[in-house]
């Protein structure tokens, strides 16, 4: 798949090129090619299991691809020292899927974390600016709650709040929208949009709901069997000029994704005599 | 903050609560217990045979304890063991014709030199010697002569004579 | 970092398992400098690890040390030596029942929930979370862990001891009459600070660091799921007992 309207290269926070990767004996990217503007919202969606995730871990250098070159902010991952990659780590928040908050902390202290654990601020100064962040976000009143005690869609919010309290230059979020009530997932999707128009940091969302996506994103990604099938703005993709888009924004049960997993032939399965059908392989 | 505090709070104690047991043990049930004695003086015995007396054994009169080992050595003229005791000041008032003999508590027991008190009007001065000793009774030996000799009370006649030979027990 | 992810059904894994757990071990020591900056966190280790051990230990050291006094006290009654039961218990109390009694508790109560600790802690992704604010799992999570079993085990196992005299001092001197004087003048001149207590010490450190080791390995590379994270605590109990028991045997023989 060509890149018809790749941005330019000097404004690509994260370059990812000839990416290739194999898990588990399964191909998750197969020379991919993909660009994040700087500045800008970037979604990358894609049908289950197509390696989203997997992807995310590769910018932050938690897994190591098999080939290719993964470029944030000029260093090239794969190929950085676990010092060198912990310094780029500083400057990027990630939100995990699962808030990922520390249990035996309070939700100031989360947020907090990385302040004590990399600055040596003076109390007061980091009380502020934990509490700024909390504000931001909704949930000042909440600083002295426990983990246990939120619910999904706070979680989640105190640990964007703990992504951005080092005012990183890129944030990458995994999932956002899951497993939230619509006015949790608005408020999501507002905290996104604000924290990249007023701080201007660098965003790449990964999601599954092209509903909240297409109101946040400025160009979407859409990746499918290890490569980019498209991409575009969200409105040129919900257009859907592909078999692939078709599918993935139009919901289809069917189609470049198959329904049935590879199987044996079905009527031998069954005991009957073969019919010469096999589900097709991906 | 004022949780991670009661932490480090709690630990201390912990740490403390660790360190006294450990002070506790090593100095209330071991050997260092006795070192904790005053003012004494030295005696020297010699002994043909010391069984398993150890240093820091308990020098005993009446039963009391009055001291304890001090040094184990090998006369290398005499070839007898040579053991200094260490006896309490508090007790400076012991006969010059005293005798020392080396004693089993029980029939497994520890060892412990006992000192039976003579009737002599001077009294013992620090460096002498104890001139009357009895060395350890030797469970083996009598057991050998009790093979030997068929003699039913072997036990007391040895008793009263000190073995004259320099069997060593390991 | 990914985490391993070792399935120990075969037979060749076990011995898989037990060569990562050594690689692990250096990561652990070489993580040590980078966790001296999260002394805090071991701290809190010792208070986990350590404190919320005492209540287990201190009872089974009592119960231990009465259990050994009525054995020992009549067992020595019939050779006519009573007198040495202070003496035995603790000599068997210092050089073996100690450390190893309190390992294996200590195994069943602090071991486990380390393992589950940083089980969930892997399964909800907290160590990744870690690891992305840039902050080293291992030297925040793992080591500190590693170093409170070292620190705590010797203090745990002083006062199960400390505790143990007690009950065997109750049951002999205050139940079956045996005298005071004896029972203490008897053990101080037949157990050595050095070779008996401190020997002891050298031990339970020894116990500490192999059971946190196992602790702490079977948490960080336990499949991220409930089921993988219910077998590592299984399995900590179960190697971490047999480890300590090999172990102790091995240093019993170099040590004395």
């Amino acid at each position: 798949m060509s890149a018809a309207n790749a941005p330019e290269r000097t404004d690509a926070l994260v370059q990812v090129r000839g990416l290739s990767t194999e898990l588990n004996g399964k191909t998750i990217f197969d020379r991919l090619d993909l660009d994040v503007p700087r500045g800008k919202i970037t979604a990358i969606m894609g049908p289950s299991g197509t390696g989203k995730t997997t992807l995310l871990r590769h910018i932050t250098g938690q897994l190591m691809p098999d080939a290719g070159e993964i470029r944030v902010d000029g260093h090239n991952v794969p190929t950085l020292a676990r010092g060198e990659l912990f310094d780029l780590r500083e400057k990027i928040g990630y939100l995990f899927q699962n808030s990922a908050l520390l249990t035996d902390f309070t939700v100031f202290e989360n947020v907090a974390f990385p302040l004590r654990q990399h600055l040596k601020l003076p109390e007061e100064i980091l009380r502020n600016i934990v509490l700024t962040k909390l504000q931001a976000v909704g949930l000042r009143g909440a600083a002295e709650l426990m983990p246990s005690e939120l619910s999904g869609g706070m979680a989640r919010r105190v640990a964007l709040a703990r992504a951005i309290v080092r005012d990183p230059m890129l944030i990458l979020y995994d999932e956002p929208f899951v497993g939230l009530d619509p006015i949790a997932l608005n408020q999501i999707l507002k905290l996104i949009r604000t924290l990249n128009d007023t701080l201007g940091i660098t965003s790449i969302l990964v999601a599954h709901e092209f509903a909240a996506v297409g109101r946040a994103a400025d160009h979407v990604y859409l990746i499918a069997g290890g490569k980019v099938a498209a991409q575009g703005t969200p409105a040129e993709l919900a257009r859907g000029e592909s078999d692939w888009t078709r599918q993935f924004f139009g919901g289809e049960a069917d189609g470049p994704v198959p329904f049935q997993y590879p199987a044996r032939d079905y009527a031998a399965d069954l005991g009957f005599p073969p019919s010469g059908r096999t589900e097709r392989a991906r | 903050m004022a949780q991670r505090r009661s932490y480090q709070v709690g630990t201390g104690l912990f740490i403390l609560l660790g360190f006294a047991a450990l002070a506790y043990l090593a100095t209330q049930t071991t050997s260092v217990a006795n070192f904790r004695q005053g003012d004494t003086y030295t005696l020297k015995a010699s002994f043909t045979n010391i069984g398993q007396l150890k240093l820091r054994s308990p020098v005993k009169l009446a039963g009391v304890r009055i001291g304890s080992v001090s040094a184990i050595e090998l006369d290398p003229v005499k070839l007898q063991a040579s053991v200094k005791l260490s006896i309490d000041r508090h007790y400076s008032e012991l006969p010059d014709d005293s005798s020392a003999a080396i004693f089993t508590s029980g029939l497994l027991g520890d060892q412990y030199v006992g000192v039976q008190p003579g009737g002599s009007p001077d009294m013992f001065k620090d460096g002498d010697e104890f001139l009357l000793t009895q060395s350890s009774l030797q469970l083996e030996d009598l057991i050998g002569k009790f093979l030997v000799s068929g003699s039913p009370k072997p036990a007391e006649q040895d008793a009263a004579k000190p073995s004259a030979d320099n069997h060593q027990k390991e | 970092m990914s985490a391993t992810r070792p399935r120990p059904s075969r037979i060749g894994d076990a011995l898989a398992q037990v060569g990562a757990c050594g690689l692990f071990l250096f990561q652990l020591i070489g993580a040590i400098p980078k966790s001296l900056r999260h002394i805090k966190e071991t701290i809190r280790q010792v208070w986990f690890v350590g404190a919320m051990s005492l209540v287990i230990i201190m009872t089974c050291g009592l119960f231990v040390g009465m259990v050994l006094g009525l054995q020992l006290y009549d067992v020595l009654s019939r050779f006519g030596s009573a007198a040495m039961s202070g003496t035995v218990v603790a000599l068997a109390l210092y050089r073996e029942l100690g450390p190893v009694v309190t390992a294996l508790l200590f195994a069943g109560r602090a071991g486990t929930s380390i393992t589950a600790e940083i089980g969930l802690m892997r399964a909800t992704d907290q160590l990744a979370a870690m690891e992305m604010m840039a902050v080293d799992p291992l030297a925040y999570v793992a080591t500190p862990r590693f170093l409170a079993g070292i620190v705590a085990m010797p203090l745990l196992v002083c006062v199960f001891n400390a505790l143990a005299i007690l009950g065997a001092h109750v049951v002999c001197v205050t139940w079956l009459g045996l005298d005071n004087g004896t029972f203490w003048s008897n053990m101080t001149t037949n157990v050595d600070v050095w070779t008996d207590v401190v020997n002891g010490v050298w031990k339970s450190a020894a116990f500490g660091a192999v059971v946190a080791l196992i602790a702490v390995f079977q948490g960080y590379t336990t499949p991220p799921t409930s089921e993988g994270v219910a077998y590592a605590t299984t399995r900590t109990v179960v190697f971490s007992s047999i480890a300590v028991l090999a172990l102790d045997f091995v240093m019993t023989a170099f040590l004395t």
